[in-house]
């Protein structure tokens, strides 16, 4: 009863989402609003429709109800109840449920939001947006159908993946799924604008928080995983290049570019045409990138939604592009700017470099990670790139990113001198190499490390004197400084939430180069015990015990002693598990964190015999922990930068009204 | 317009110098010596040097030497032996080639289509910056075209006079409020 329901729930929205896309193009054509406004009504109906629909699966899992073929795979009787609402999204068919939702709720959203003075994109927005739910709720009604039923009813179910049982992995998908999805909206307002060929900065203005919220997902979603990837992976790194990493990477790639190149649209009406590909691009490596996720065609570690499909997704990819392509083809002679870039020490010249850097950024990432088709359609063997390539190649580029970080806030709208920016350049590079050399004293004597110290200290510095001028500023007028910070973010939010978001990758950058170019690890076979040094660190093993852990589980743990410089500092118990129904082994590992480096234990292996024997590999991962401060600082300044401002859209919509008078009196 | 030409040439040279940069590293990278081949005791930390440039050839895009289950194990231990007995990891590394297929490899040989994983940035950015410098030529033509004439797009990309003053900037700024 419950699961027929929620399918009923699911052809009912997706017939309601065809309604919607039909209504508002026959109304728009017809010029009668009445049929775009129930156009509209039917996109705002697909959220409780979808909701309800979700809901039947959450109930169904809550209910142990093995009928339900979704069910049986992802869940088991004893699997705790927080985890039972989360495997909703811990298979296929379920994700893609949840993918909905979420694209309805923004759906929903911008249907509520400034109606009235869009009405011209508002039946485009809601074709674009329909459609792309046709095609996502069609894949989950028709093809990954959640509520399918077995026709036999087992008496347990497989349970949840185990990778996918750790607090993180439960966060880490819905934030990309966010992100993702979130990205429908500048994609649709963008179409919207090139169909109607409304192309003033309009559908900038509306999407701009859009973007940036969507963008905060998918950045916490990165993150997350990469912390994920830390605790519970178990091989002592965040990021591998791994294709489906790269697959959430490039759209954000693409969506940071977009973020930067806006600004010169907004400020002088440039790059328009730029702007609108960037988006569209954006958009199709969300769609490629869940395609490449769920479709199995490019393998990876992160295979636990995978099914047959590809060749939809391959088409609806292809038709996307199409259309896009078609629009911007069509439009392109209303797109042309009139003003032009008037020297290449300007503030748009600085944001057309960060555009070239990151879309150099995501090529290579592209080609490496489809590496795999690419080289079998030519040669018929698959070729496979490997982490150690993809930092050969990158690392290059994003220090000339870091290096324009620091450099590009400095340089003005139109034209700047030179030598204005040698002054302001010059005492930041003494100071930056001057760090360098006391690190080189302190044994820093890699010149990767160097010259990354270098560029990361350098743009550190330039960032924080433009706070700091700011700062000063506000207090020649008479604040004290604890006023005049928070006045000065809070009086230009856009600005500053970006310059904490720089400081935000460049501490991470100093995360990134530290646990990079200096960790060291060992692995040995000792008995209890005895230690393995490594660095100043000795790890005494002191013993194992095995025990039954919930469901399925069997725990492996270990106790070890961790001396840094012969004095204890901690205990730690790094643990090996097994679940025994699927066979499937896990390492949580432990570690010692201190803000200067982890002290990271595996346990790799351990045999209950007489001699009490273990496996341990152990890493040493020197400023890692600057990797998650570097990511908080990073959601702190996108929060700046993002978060609602009455009174700055007050004045924004004032504006945008007298524009609208101005052209409407012409 | 001296100016606009010497910062195209230190852009230029940033990149080339970067592109150096990375050719070195590659260069580096070839001249890697290996040990001679001795009968030994190979060490897990020997093993794993070389196992984390292998990819589990079953299991799904995991570094050989992270990998955690049993075939992997074994793996290891293949390494182990043919280290043991004086292979290098040169040779263990076409051993796996051989058996599992090049996309075992962390690192593919530079070799035929591979190549392309190499050149693709280096033109990437080449191509780029040429792209770059054709389009400020352009603007440079195009501004030397409208110096003597008064059209309204030069009205309009004209800056503004004292844009240039960051702290004025923000005194504005504060005034407007």
């Amino acid at each position: 009863m419950i699961p027929d329901i929620g399918y009923i729930a699911l052809i009912m929205a997706f017939c309601v989402s065809i309604y919607a896309a039909f209504a508002a193009w026959y109304g728009n054509r017809i010029g009668k609003r009445a049929w775009v406004e129930s156009g509209r009504n039917a996109t705002v109906i697909v959220l409780p429709l979808v909701a309800l629909s979700a809901g039947m699966l959450i109930l169904s899992l809550l209910n142990n109800d093995f009928s339900v073929e979704y069910v049986w795979r992802v869940s088991s009787i004893d699997m705790p109840t927080y985890l039972k609402v989360t495997a909703l999204w811990g298979g296929q068919a379920g994700s893609l449920l949840f993918w909905n939702f979420l694209m309805a709720t923004f759906a929903m959203l911008v249907m509520a939001r400034k109606w009235k003075q869009n009405l011209g994109l508002m039946p485009y927005v809601i074709i674009v947006i329909s459609m792309t739910q046709v095609f996502f709720l069609g894949i989950s009604a028709f093809i990954e159908n959640p509520f399918t039923r077995l026709t036999m009813i087992p008496p347990d179910g497989n349970g949840l993946n185990p990778l996918l049982r750790h607090p993180g992995m439960i966060i880490h998908p819905p934030m990309l799924y966010l992100g993702f999805t979130g990205f429908v909206i500048p994609y649709s307002f963008a179409m919207a604008a090139l169909i109607s060929k409304q192309l003033d900065d309009r559908w900038i203005r509306n999407t701009r928080r859009w973007t940036l919220v969507a963008w905060l997902f998918l950045s916490l979603g990165l993150i997350l995983g990469g912390r994920w990837a830390y605790d519970v992976l178990g091989w002592g790194g965040y990021w591998a290049w791994d294709p489906v990493e790269n697959a959430s990477l490039m759209p954000w790639l693409a969506g940071t570019a977009f973020l930067h190149s806006v600004m010169i649209q907004e400020k002088r009406d440039m790059f328009k045409m730029w702007n609108i590909f960037l988006v569209v691009l954006t958009y199709c490596l969300v769609i490629l990138g869940t395609f490449v996720v769920r479709s199995g065609v490019i393998s990876s570690v992160h295979s636990f939604a995978q099914s047959a499909i590809g060749p939809f997704f391959f088409a609806f990819i292809a038709i996307m592009f199409v259309f896009s392509a078609y629009w911007m083809t069509k439009r392109r002679d209303l797109l042309s700017s009139k003003n032009q870039l008037s020297s290449f020490l300007s503030r748009e010249a600085a944001f057309l470099y960060n555009n070239f850097i990151i879309i150099a950024i995501l090529a290579v990432v592209f080609l490496f990670t489809y590496y795999p088709i690419i080289s079998e359609l030519v040669t018929g063997e698959k070729g496979f790139v490997g982490a150690p390539v993809y930092k050969q190649a990158l690392a290059p580029l994003f220090a000339a990113l870091l290096l324009l970080m620091g450099v590009a806030p400095l340089t003005m709208w139109y034209r700047t001198s030179i030598k204005r920016l040698q002054k302001a350049v010059i005492w930041p590079a003494v100071a930056a190499l001057a760090v360098v050399v006391v690190l080189y004293f302190l044994g820093v004597q890699l010149w990767a490390a160097m010259l990354g110290v270098w560029i990361v200290t350098f743009s550190l510095l330039l960032t924080g004197r433009e706070f700091w001028k700011g700062t000063r500023a506000r207090m020649k007028r008479g604040e004290p400084v604890w006023a005049a910070f928070p006045n000065l973010m809070a009086r230009n939010r856009r600005r500053y939430g970006g310059y904490w978001i720089h400081l935000g990758v460049l501490v991470m950058a100093f995360g990134i180069i530290g646990s990079e170019l200096y960790q060291q690890q060992t692995q040995m076979h000792i008995s209890s015990g005895e230690s393995i040094t490594l660095g100043n660190y000795e790890m005494v093993f002191n013993g194992a015990r095995r025990y039954a852990g919930p469901d399925d589980l069997v725990v492996t743990e270990a106790n070890v002693d961790v001396k840094y410089n012969g004095r204890v500092v901690a205990s730690l118990a790094p643990q090996s598990e097994l679940y025994t129904r699927t066979g499937q082994p896990m390492t949580i590992p432990d570690a010692r964190s201190t803000i200067a480096e982890d002290f990271y234990v595996i346990l790799v292996n351990w045999e209950p015999t007489s001699a009490n024997e273990a496996t341990f590999r152990i890493y040493l991962n020197p400023l890692i922990n600057w990797v998650w401060a570097g990511g908080l600082i990073f959601v702190f300044g996108t929060l700046v930068a993002a978060w609602p401002d009455r009174k700055q859209e007050e004045v924004l919509e004032a504006r945008q009204e007298r524009v609208a008078l101005g052209v409407a009196g012409d | 317009m001296r100016n606009l030409w010497k910062s195209a040439w230190l852009v230029a040279l940033g990149v080339i110098l970067l592109a150096a940069g990375t050719a070195m590293a590659v260069l580096a990278q070839e001249g890697e010596t290996e040990t001679p081949p001795v009968v030994r005791q190979v060490s897990d930390d020997e093993v794993n040097e070389v196992a984390k440039d292998l990819y589990c050839p079953v299991c799904e895009n995991t570094p050989l030497d992270v990998c955690g289950t049993k075939a992997c194990a074994d793996w290891r231990e293949l390494i182990r032996t043919k280290l043991a007995q004086g292979e290098t990891p040169q040779d263990v590394f076409n051993y796996f080639a051989r058996q599992y297929g090049e996309s075992v490899l962390a690192k593919p040989p530079r070799e035929g289509i591979n190549l392309v994983l190499w050149l693709f940035p280096i033109v990437a950015v080449v191509l780029g910056l040429v792209f770059f410098a054709r389009y400020l030529q352009g603007i440079r033509a195009q501004s030397a075209e409208t110096v003597g004439g008064t059209g309204p797009e030069t009205a309009v990309s004209q800056p503004p006079p004292s844009a240039d003053d960051y702290a004025a900037r923000v005194e504005q700024e504060l005034h407007k409020k």
